[in-house]
């Protein structure tokens, strides 16, 4: 494995407040943060990447949706640092005119947003699906598991595009910008929920029979509360390692519909649309069109991925 | 075994019969196919006649029926975007689609094995290291971004290889091939690593990791007890008891590859199924869609069903497992 994880020394943990947050984080899994450079710089990328995506309407030099600010008269200008360029736009501009740093910056909190409200809605869907289904069994769990099956064996992309393929067909077209964020969400969305499912599945199964379930449910405590408060805490575990890489895999396929010209419009632009556009100028030369964003997406998916590593070799008691 | 194919064989047909019902219903609820056949000014009459007579006011299943009768019969009716019929367009696709995806699963077995064997034999070598970290950048980029990075150096920077289009193709029969002519093999090395480079890093950590897992097992040291040669433990008796996931996931990732086709087609302009599908969609092109939709879904079900029987053939211990799923393990 990259993280350096695997060969750590077990150390106690110090006693700390109560907490659910406290618990999950507890002191093992930080040690083994700390201990991991390539972990430490992969979260930095991603604190830097998301909390200036997310402060994009402050930090951002120029509002590219502000179409009475772009001039025509500016488009194409290189970066500051090549002939020609300016530090009015430090990473050139596109062919509008757009400020290419500004637009990288949107762009990145639209797949953020997207890839966050897929692996949410994956998260409330999955999980409540595999505690159904391994906490009530019988037909319930073979059905939602025969689906779960046969969608597993389908790539996520290509899930993907049909659903916003058939989505888009289905509805109507001039409303087809409007909804075109909904249509992508949902479409990254049904991969993440099945694997969320069947894990959450496979932990209940084995939870289910525990003697605090049992004495849980001989003083009554109803099977619902069981599945929420009683079983769900003993599974985030590996929910959390899936939550990390979906987010990654989802943002991925959000930047390739995105990209084919199935995802998000012009109008409402990921990183994923300004490499398609960019990709129009590689020929001609103007390479910072693609270039920047391409490099925001490709950090950021490496970032998550290797959060995702980490915390997957922390939590494998396995490995431990 | 028998029960297991017909449950198998049972499962198969009703994905089938779901996928075509999707594609049935595109058809279906999507637009008016009436309105776009007739004029402003045909009368509601001849309207209902014409329904009549294409059998559009017949009930849901009796239509359903009737489509995939059709469907069975490979005929998917006309596209909107290229007004010819779907199937002969997606024929004479297939083959950019077929070859492309060979060469790029040749690839990525060829150079992923070796990769893997290496990094599970010497997982603490530096080289081991390098290439472990490469995959995990491999994995992370998007397969289009590998494309535009290969098109950037191969074709801009160092104007090699032709970075769109499959260059000259030969006609053989109803096939056309790229493989003949000097143009159609230089055109297809950029898409074709492209479409590798995410199979052969997946190959590559499933050997490394099988192989890591066999090598500790009690067979391979008894194996050393009897003082046989590294080459023959490594060769003979680890790599050997490896394949059966490699063969399962390889055989799985056949489909896989037919998907990311439609990227990489769509990034090199490469003449495909992948890259007609996202013309269709972005056109509503329906009936191509449809067809595309069923087409794909057979793939992946024939693709499914051979693998799992295979596996069942070659894995004897799943054949005392009466439940039937022959997924994980």
């Amino acid at each position: 494995m990259v993280t350096e994880s695997a060969d750590l020394p077990i150390e106690p943990a110090p006693p700390r407040a109560a907490g659910v947050l406290r618990r999950a984080l507890d002191s093992d899994l930080l040690y083994s943060f700390r201990r991991s450079p390539l972990t430490v710089a992969a979260a930095l990328v991603v604190l830097i990447l998301g909390g200036s995506a997310l402060l994009c309407a402050w930090i951002a030099p120029h509002d590219p949706f502000d179409l009475a600010s772009l001039s025509i008269l500016d488009s194409f200008d290189p970066p500051a640092w090549v002939d020609g360029g300016s530090w009015t736009y430090p990473l050139g501009t596109d062919d509008q005119g757009r400020d290419v740093l500004s637009a990288v910056l949107y762009g990145m909190r639209v797949s953020m947003l997207v890839g966050f409200s897929a692996v949410g809605l994956a998260l409330v869907a999955g999980v409540s699906l595999g505690l159904l289904a391994g906490f009530v069994g019988g037909w319930v769990d073979t059905l939602v598991m025969r689906v779960c099956d046969i969608l597993l064996s389908f790539p996520a992309i290509l899930i993907a595009i049909l659903i916003d393929g058939v989505a888009r067909s289905v509805l109507p077209h001039d409303q087809q910008d409007q909804i075109a964020f909904s249509v992508v969400v949902l479409a990254v969305t049904v991969l993440p929920a099945v694997q969320f499912a069947r894990t959450v599945r496979g932990s209940t199964l084995v939870e289910r029979n525990k003697e605090y379930v049992q004495a849980a449910r001989v003083i009554g405590v109803h099977p619902v509360a069981i599945a929420f408060r009683h079983i769900l805490p003993n599974v985030t575990g590996p929910v959390l390692v899936i939550a990390t890489i979906s987010l990654a895999i989802a943002i991925i396929n959000e930047a390739t519909l995105s990209f084919l010209g199935l995802g998000l419009p012009l109008t409402q632009p990921s990183l994923g649309t300004l490499i398609r556009v960019g990709q129009n100028y590689l020929f001609s030369g103007e390479w910072w069109m693609i270039l920047f964003p391409s490099l925001a997406l490709a950090g950021l998916a490496l970032a998550v991925n290797l959060l995702g590593d980490w915390l997957r070799d922390a939590l494998n008691p396995k490995l431990r | 075994m028998i029960a297991f194919v017909i449950r198998r064989l049972g499962q198969s047909i009703a994905v089938m019969l779901v996928v075509g019902l999707i594609a049935f219903s595109l058809f279906a609820y999507v637009g008016d196919p009436i309105s776009s056949m007739v004029g402003q000014d045909t009368t509601m009459a001849d309207r209902a006649k014409l329904r009549h007579d294409l059998g559009l006011d017949d009930p849901f299943f009796v239509q359903f029926g009737r489509f995939l009768l059709n469907a069975a019969h490979g005929n998917f009716g006309i596209s909107y975007q290229y007004a010819r019929p779907v199937q002969q367009l997606l024929a004479e696709r297939l083959p950019a689609t077929l070859e492309l995806s060979f060469a790029a699963a040749v690839i990525a077995l060829l150079v992923g094995l070796p990769m893997g064997v290496y990094t599970g034999l010497r997982p603490e070598s530096w080289l081991s290291r390098i290439f472990m970290t490469l995959s995990l950048i491999g994995v992370s980029l998007p397969t289009f971004l590998t494309g535009i990075l290969l098109i950037w150096i191969f074709a801009v920077v160092l104007g090699w290889l032709p970075s769109f289009g499959r260059g000259d193709v030969v006609q053989l029969g109803g096939w056309t091939t790229g493989f003949l002519t000097l143009s159609g093999l230089k055109a297809l090395i950029l898409p074709a690593t492209t479409l590798a480079l995410f199979q052969m890093t997946l190959i590559m950590r499933l050997v490394r990791s099988e192989m890591l897992e066999v090598l500790r097992t009690d067979y391979i040291k008894f194996a050393r007890a009897r003082g046989l040669p590294n080459r023959m433990v490594y060769f003979g008796h680890a790599l050997k008891n490896t394949l059966v996931p490699v063969i399962t996931i390889t055989g799985l990732q056949i489909g896989s590859i037919i998907a990311f086709s439609i990227i990489t087609e769509t990034v090199f302009q490469w003449p495909g199924m992948g890259f007609l599908i996202v013309q269709a969609i972005g056109f509503a092109d329906v009936p191509v869609m449809a067809c595309y939709l069923v087409l794909v879904a057979f793939f992946f079900v024939v693709i499914n069903l051979i693998v799992d029987l295979l596996y069942y053939a070659v894995d004897p211990r799943l054949r005392l497992d009466r439940t039937g799923t022959a997924h994980g393990h």
